[in-house]
């Protein structure tokens, strides 16, 4: 047995929805829209019953993807019962889609949820008399304490078992009815096939009202479908042009006449005012002056609690990570003293590309579950609110905000939140627009590049540096976003900004903790499987062809130097035959083994046991590595020489299986393009490698600038080999990184969110392509001219400020048809 | 007169819907219906958005789509 939830958006579907099925559900997403289908389940009489959560609607037209989801729904899948969840305190216009419901013939019963928010307001209702009236069944809830769910759940039980008999009563259309009544017989004569898959008097209904969706179906099992067409369009302009009324709102009137009535005979009014707490609170929060200041204050604990709390957090999380990878390193097989078996250096290559990402679970979560605060509490329309009037200006939606937050709109967001967020803005080109600008945003991935760069080349101007990179990103942001709004997006459709500001609510715990669970879980579930598949892909890009067979033996025979020359050092000591030259190894691990330990140990009666413990296990080892007496002194000596040689040799050849990767290769074939922006092939494949993600760009800058012995930074190394390499390189360099493509996270995110690869393809495309142009005009721009990077950044600066205004100017209003 | 017409404070009657496209749907769908009274509770920050109250319940709304709804003072 299958039932629905029908209702407007925060009626408390999902609460009921949590109430009835527990821990039982399961959320996923309906085929090519974005909406989520929310499947849960509970026992009644030991049958199994399936309940899924439709999303919040006002009505059922096709205008708005979460509407045609619910429609598609009660029509097609043939639900034993449909709940319409209602809020108590507005029944005169929830009424408006139980209408709706009733015209579908859908068994519905009534959840007049909320009852004790009506009660506070002196609101009482009359049940029997709104059954009666209305033809079906009605039970009051408060869903917030569970009072009235036995009730509800025997409701259902009762319509379930009596299949079939929906009741309701039949709307009258007044002066619409002969032409509904003609409607009728001509589709039941003409298209006799249909009426057996959808109520006849509904078809009627919608092609009156002009619905494109409904009009196309009759049309298409009609035998001549432009004539029918054509004759329901000219019954919609005479019904006009003779009453003065488009049909559309006729028929909408006409049910709110409806509801008025029934709504002033079971109900006494009340105080029919919003709760007055609403309105003070309101009185603040969308306060001129106030109202921005809550805002940003709302914004900052958002970012401060997950970024910056979270990030704590992860000092917590992290050992299990590591304890993980730790565990890995034992059960691979053993590294040799060149040879890293190929199991090896994947195992632990998969186990740290899955770490890097798992590591952000604890900062997803306290983000998930604040955003679900918000959402609960009624503050997400007040934030779009004050916000609408900056972002429409440029494409967006003032729904655009809480995404554009998560995403970085400063510096630490990240996109994959950010694009997910964008579900909740209504209009399908804002969305778009939203979802395809996140990415280029200050995400905390594009960080470490940043403050590498600006230490190395904007040294004496960190401050000025920091502020430009954490501002230009929403000065690029804004007027791109506007551009593809004009171009790209022109065609797709957008819809009015109507929004329910609804009352307050005081969320509760379970409810946030559910949410913030069940996306923490989409989002591993998700992306993990997907990062996993790439880092496969990218490996394999890293390390192969690899290291010739000839640069191979010559490896082999510098090994085998170090060695000898290690087996020479010691040969006049105590301990010429305590090692093996043959298993050398064996002495490293021993050695790098004793250094761990120590290491864990700290000092005092720990290290002690260390000590012993090692001491036992090989005492003439024990010796070398603590250096004891003239002997172990020299051997000592000896063995940091050879772990030199072979950090060198490892070293080297890392450098030299990237130089021969294909992704090497790429690197290098890129630069006669990469030039005019300042890259040369070192930095393409730094570049390239961190599409799968951002932070691999500075772990593999680390791994090309190989690092001798003093152990110098990262900044000094880069500096040092890049001696060609001016600020202005550095500025190219972090203007490119802002407008770097999204990492394969956030791209699956698009994949999702807007609803096809097609979409990710083009996310990925023009933000490449961009990037690639900015950093050229940048570079041999700045060259040209001969601007300091310093003096280029400000230019940039301004040039992007102007484009911010003028494109704010560029008027693009959506034409509704205002007559 | 239009709704975008009326400051923070005023109240009027709705007297008809002007949009043929989506936008009458919607607005009807959100409650807005012909005879119904109607206050316009507040400007958004940067004056757009408006915020209405329409029968014990709020919405808002762009003054662009207010221009759609006919109102009637009182
Ligand atoms: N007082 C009260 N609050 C409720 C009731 N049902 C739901 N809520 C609250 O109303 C808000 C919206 O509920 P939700 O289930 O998310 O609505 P949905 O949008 O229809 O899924 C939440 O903060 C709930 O805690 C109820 O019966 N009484
Ligand atoms: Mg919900």
């Amino acid at each position: 047995m299958k039932i629905g939830l029908a209702g407007q958006p925060n009626s408390g579907k999902s609460t009921l929805f949590n109430a009835f099925t527990g821990a039982r559900q399961h959320v996923a997403n309906y085929p090519g829209v974005t909406v989520e289908k929310k499947i849960g389940w509970y026992a009644s009489n030991g049958e199994n019953v399936e309940v899924v959560d439709l999303p919040g609607t006002y009505s059922l037209t096709s205008y708005s993807p979460e509407e045609q989801v619910a429609r598609d729904f009660i029509l097609r899948e043939d639900p034993s019962v449909v709940i319409n969840v209602m809020d108590a305190s507005n029944l005169k216009r929830c009424l408006f889609l139980t209408f709706e419901l009733m015209e579908m013939q859908a068994p519905v019963v009534l959840a007049l949820n909320m009852i004790d928010l009506a009660e506070k307001r002196g609101i009482s209702i009359d049940t029997q008399k709104l059954s009666g009236l209305l033809g079906i069944s009605v039970v009051a809830t408060d869903m917030k304490t569970g009072r009235g769910k036995e009730e509800l759940l025997d409701t259902i039980s009762a319509l379930a078992d009596s299949s079939g008999a929906s009741g309701g009563i039949g709307l009258d259309y007044g002066e619409m009815e002969p032409l509904l009544r003609d409607i009728e017989s001509r589709v039941l004569a003409e298209t006799p096939h249909l009426p057996a898959s959808y109520p006849l008097r509904w078809l009627a209904v919608k092609l009156m009202e002009g619905d494109s969706e409904v009009i196309r179906l009759v049309a298409s099992a009609h035998p001549s479908p432009e004539d029918f067409t054509a004759d329901i369009e000219q019954l919609r302009v005479d019904f006009e042009s003779r009453f003065d009324e488009m049909p559309e709102i006729h028929i909408a009137n006409r049910r709110y006449q409806e509801a008025d009535r029934i709504a002033r005979s079971c109900m006494s009014p009340g105080q029919a005012r919003r709760l007055s707490w609403s309105d003070r609170i309101d009185k603040v929060v969308c306060h001129r002056l106030m109202g921005p200041v809550v805002l940003v204050a709302v914004i900052w604990l958002l970012y401060y609690l997950s970024i910056v709390q979270g990030y704590n957090v992860t000092n917590y999380t992290w050992p299990i990570l590591a304890q993980i990878r730790s565990w890995m390193e034992v059960l691979l097989p053993g590294a040799g003293f060149i040879e890293i078996p190929i199991m090896r250096a994947f195992g632990l290559w998969f186990v740290d590309s899955i770490n890097a990402l798992l590591n952000y679970i604890p900062i997803f979560f306290i983000l998930f579950a604040l955003i679900a605060l918000l959402e609960d509490s009624g503050y997400m329309p007040r934030m779009a609110f004050i916000m609408d009037r900056l972002f429409s200006r440029y494409g967006l939606h003032g729904q655009s905000t809480l995404p554009m937050v998560l995403g970085g709109i400063y510096v630490g967001g990240c996109a994959v939140p950010g694009v997910m967020a964008c579900k909740a803005i209504p209009d399908e080109r804002s969305r778009l627009a939203t979802i395809l600008v996140i990415p280029l945003l200050n995400c905390l991935a594009k960080v470490p590049l940043y403050v590498l760069l600006i230490n190395i080349y904007f040294a004496s101007h960190k401050v000025w540096a920091m502020f430009f990179i954490s501002t230009i990103s929403l000065l690029l942001v804004l007027p791109i976003s506007k551009i593809l709004t004009l171009t790209v997006l022109k065609k797709r459709p957008t819809s009015p900004f109507v929004m329910e500001m609804p009352p307050y609510h005081v969320p509760t715990v379970r409810g946030v903790l559910t949410r913030a669970v069940e996306r923490v879980w989409l989002f591993v579930r998700k992306i993990t499987t997907i990062v996993a598949a790439v880092a496969v892909v990218v490996f394999i890009l890293m390390r192969f062809p690899g290291i010739s067979e000839e640069r191979m033996a010559h490896y082999q025979e510098e090994k085998h130097k170090a060695v000898s020359s290690f087996i020479q050092d010691i040969e006049d000591t105590d301990y010429a035959d305590a090692i093996d030259p043959d298993n050398i190894m064996a002495f490293i691990r021993y050695w790098s083994g004793y250094k761990n330990a120590r290491l864990g140990a700290g000092g005092g009666d720990a290290a002690k046991a260390v000590n012993e413990k090692f001491r036992e296990k090989d005492p003439e080892l024990y010796e070398i590595v603590t250096r004891q007496g003239k002997d172990g002194m020299i051997a000592y000596r000896a063995a940091r020489s050879l772990e030199r040689s072979r950090k060198q040799l490892l070293m080297d050849m890392k450098n030299e299986q990237i130089h021969n990767s294909f992704l090497g290769w790429a690197g290098k074939s890129l630069e006669p393009v990469t030039r005019y922006a300042g890259f040369n092939w070192r930095v393409n494949v730094a570049l390239l490698s961190a599409l799968a993600a951002k932070e691999s760009s500075v772990a593999t800058l680390g791994a090309l600038y190989e690092s001798d012995e003093r152990g110098e930074s990262l900044e000094k190394r880069m500096a040092s080999k890049e001696t060609g390499f001016t600020p202005l390189h550095g500025l190219s360099l972090m203007l490119f990184m802002v407008l770097y493509p999204p990492c394969l996270a956030a791209a699956i995110a698009v994949k999702i969110q807007a609803g096809g690869t097609r979409w990710m393809l083009f996310s990925i495309g023009y933000s490449m392509v961009l990037a690639l142009g900015v950093a050229v005009a940048v570079f041999s721009g700045g060259s040209a001219l001969g601007l300091s990077g310093f003096q280029a950044m400000w230019l940039f600066y301004s040039l992007a400020l102007t484009l911010t205004v003028v494109m704010g100017l560029v008027r693009n209003r959506p034409d509704f048809g205002v007559v | 007169m239009t709704l975008d017409q009326l400051k923070p404070g005023d109240e009027g009657y709705v007297q008809k819907l002007r949009s043929r496209d989506r936008l009458g749907r919607r607005l009807m769908d959100m409650g807005v219906y012909p005879g119904l009274r109607i206050r316009v509770i507040r400007n958004a920050p940067l004056e757009d958005p408006m915020e209405v109250e329409l029968d014990g319940y709020y919405i808002s709304l762009r003054h662009e789509e207010a221009r759609a709804v006919e109102i009637a003072r009182k």
